[in-house]
């Protein structure tokens, strides 16, 4: 791409960030709106560089228990996707408590997990995982449900083993599925390691809590821009593995030529 | 039928034997009704038919792919195993692997390691004119080469019964043409039993030494007849008049769809 081409695709999301921006910045400081409520947006700038030390630990924190957690449910929800695709009968008794579990709010779990774990990092990553692993079940079982019945019957015409059928075809063809279910996956793991922070401390979530209760919009509005950060950066790095391994041959990552 | 066979080719061949076949499915009923006909050892067959009369369901009971509800399908291999090879209707290449890979998949499947597999496949791939293309993958081959792939795939085992759902169904006339002239080569120089199933009667004509007609669902056979055609199909046989008669004679025993509507 030529400088020139790069700048007019990104001009269109740029503009309105500046606009917005400006306007928020112009209402503050002309005291339309009390910057108790909203922080000028160059306060919110100078907490960036003021606490960088600070953020960035708290950051880093927040973002290893993200990906520890989301280790943890690519894990177990790919085995247990796994299993249930493998029985009929294992799918219906097991799958409509998968979908019951997804439904319980985790802020409403999160206090029993630091009963479970205690204060600090176990109960964060426990509390990402569990947020995380669904897409991750859902989306495994519906590729591993697609494979194309005419490869099916392929394999079965030369007689070959469940192992062969699940390694050498309904895994790799449930491949863009599974990317799918971990793009989804991977920002509610950062959603839900913040989440467990709240309650067990650590991270960018206290950050949040402890700049709430000193009234540090400034410092609220950092972290929060700092974990979302988190999310893209989760979703490109999955983007790229996901590129990396379907390239040469889906449709979904080749380049039109 | 015989006369049609070259020296030697029966040894290949395996002896097809179908006796009182009948299958039905759930919200489609009955779709074969009694089917009977016996193969001989490296005969070329087209099994022919209208859109939806079970020529498929036949050859998947064939291939071992379904089970019939009544009737005996014996596949008798003179010497060594039974071994089949399918050629379905798309391609139905794995799109991850590329052209030799494709092929060596049969093998793969049955233990073989791939460096040992692999010489085979170039082998299948030299014969059906695909060796340059070998390190392709599907999206970046044309129509007629994915199909030629598919049948290097299924020739790769040494197959005694090779079948064949409708292949050359989507493709352009000139490829389709080469194709089925290819596959006629083939079967010459390997000498397998070949089933052939196709919609289209001027292909059944040109491929096959005997054509098996079955009605509309459910299929019962309403012709079973050999082709009185050289053995050597040549481009020239698709203008000749015995060609234009073979096809008229099995025209005058279908019903004509236009007198129903």
């Amino acid at each position: 791409m030529k400088p020139n081409a790069r700048m007019s695709s990104l001009l269109p999301p740029l503009l309105p960030l500046f606009v917005s921006m400006g306007v928020f910045e112009l209402a503050v400081r002309f005291g339309w709106v009390p910057s108790y409520l909203i922080p000028a947006p160059s306060e919110v700038f100078r907490s960036l560089i003021d606490d960088r030390l600070e953020l960035a630990t708290a950051a880093w924190t927040t973002l290893s228990s993200a990906l520890v957690g989301l280790l943890l449910s690519f894990t177990a929800g790919t085995l247990f996707a796994i299993a249930l695709s493998s029985s009929d009968l294992a799918r219906r008794a097991f799958y409509p408590y998968a979908v019951f579990f997804q439904t319980v709010p985790i802020i409403a779990i999160a206090p029993l997990l630091v009963i479970w774990f205690g204060f600090g990092q176990p109960t964060v990553i426990a509390s990402a995982a569990i947020v995380s692993v669904f897409p991750i079940i859902a989306s495994t079982l519906l590729g591993l449900k697609s494979t194309e019945p005419a490869l099916i019957d392929l394999f079965n015409l030369y007689s070959a083993t469940a192992k062969q059928m699940l390694y050498m075809l309904k895994i790799p063809f449930a491949l863009p599925q599974i990317f799918s279910g971990l793009r989804i996956a991977s920002g509610l793991a950062v959603v839900g390691a913040i989440v467990g922070e709240f309650i067990g401390g650590g991270g960018l979530g206290s950050v949040v809590d402890s700049a709430r209760t000193q009234q540090r919009i400034d410092r609220v509005f950092a972290a929060v821009l700092i974990s979302a950060l988190l999310g893209v950066v989760l979703v490109g790095a999955v983007n790229f593995v996901s590129a990396l391994t379907l390239g040469s041959w889906h449709t979904s990552e080749r380049k039109s030529s | 039928m015989n006369s049609n066979l070259h020296p030697g080719q029966s040894k290949s061949g395996a002896a097809v034997l179908c006796e009182e076949i009948s299958r039905a499915f759930a919200g489609t009923g009955l779709v074969l009704d009694h089917i009977s006909f016996q193969i001989q050892p490296g005969e070329f067959v087209a099994l022919l038919g209208p859109s939806g009369s079970g020529k498929s369901s036949l050859l998947r009971l064939t291939a071992g792919l379904d089970r019939a509800d009544e009737g005996r399908l014996a596949i008798d291999a003179r010497q060594g195993a039974v071994s089949r090879g399918f050629v379905f209707q798309e391609p139905t290449l794995i799109p991850w692997r590329n052209v030799l890979r494709n092929t060596t998949l049969p093998l793969e499947l049955q233990g073989w390691k791939i460096d040992r597999a692999k010489p085979r496949a170039e082998e299948e791939l030299r014969r059906v004119r695909l060796a340059d293309f070998a390190v392709r993958y599907p999206h970046e081959l044309s129509g007629g080469m994915k199909m030629r792939t598919s049948v290097a795939r299924a020739l790769i085992t040494r197959p005694n019964l090779l079948l064949l759902d409708e292949p050359f169904a989507a493709l352009d006339e000139p490829t389709r043409h080469a194709l089925q002239q290819q596959l006629r080569e083939i079967w010459s120089a390997l000498g397998m039993t070949v089933l052939f199933v196709t919609h289209s009667i001027s292909e059944a004509v040109f491929l096959a030494d005997r054509v098996i007609v079955l009605s509309q669902r459910p299929a019962r056979i309403i012709l079973d007849s050999a082709i009185n055609l050289p053995t050597a199909r040549a481009e020239a046989l698709r203008t000749s008049l015995n060609y234009v008669e073979e096809i008229r004679r099995i025209l005058a025993v279908i019903p004509n769809p236009a007198a129903n509507t």
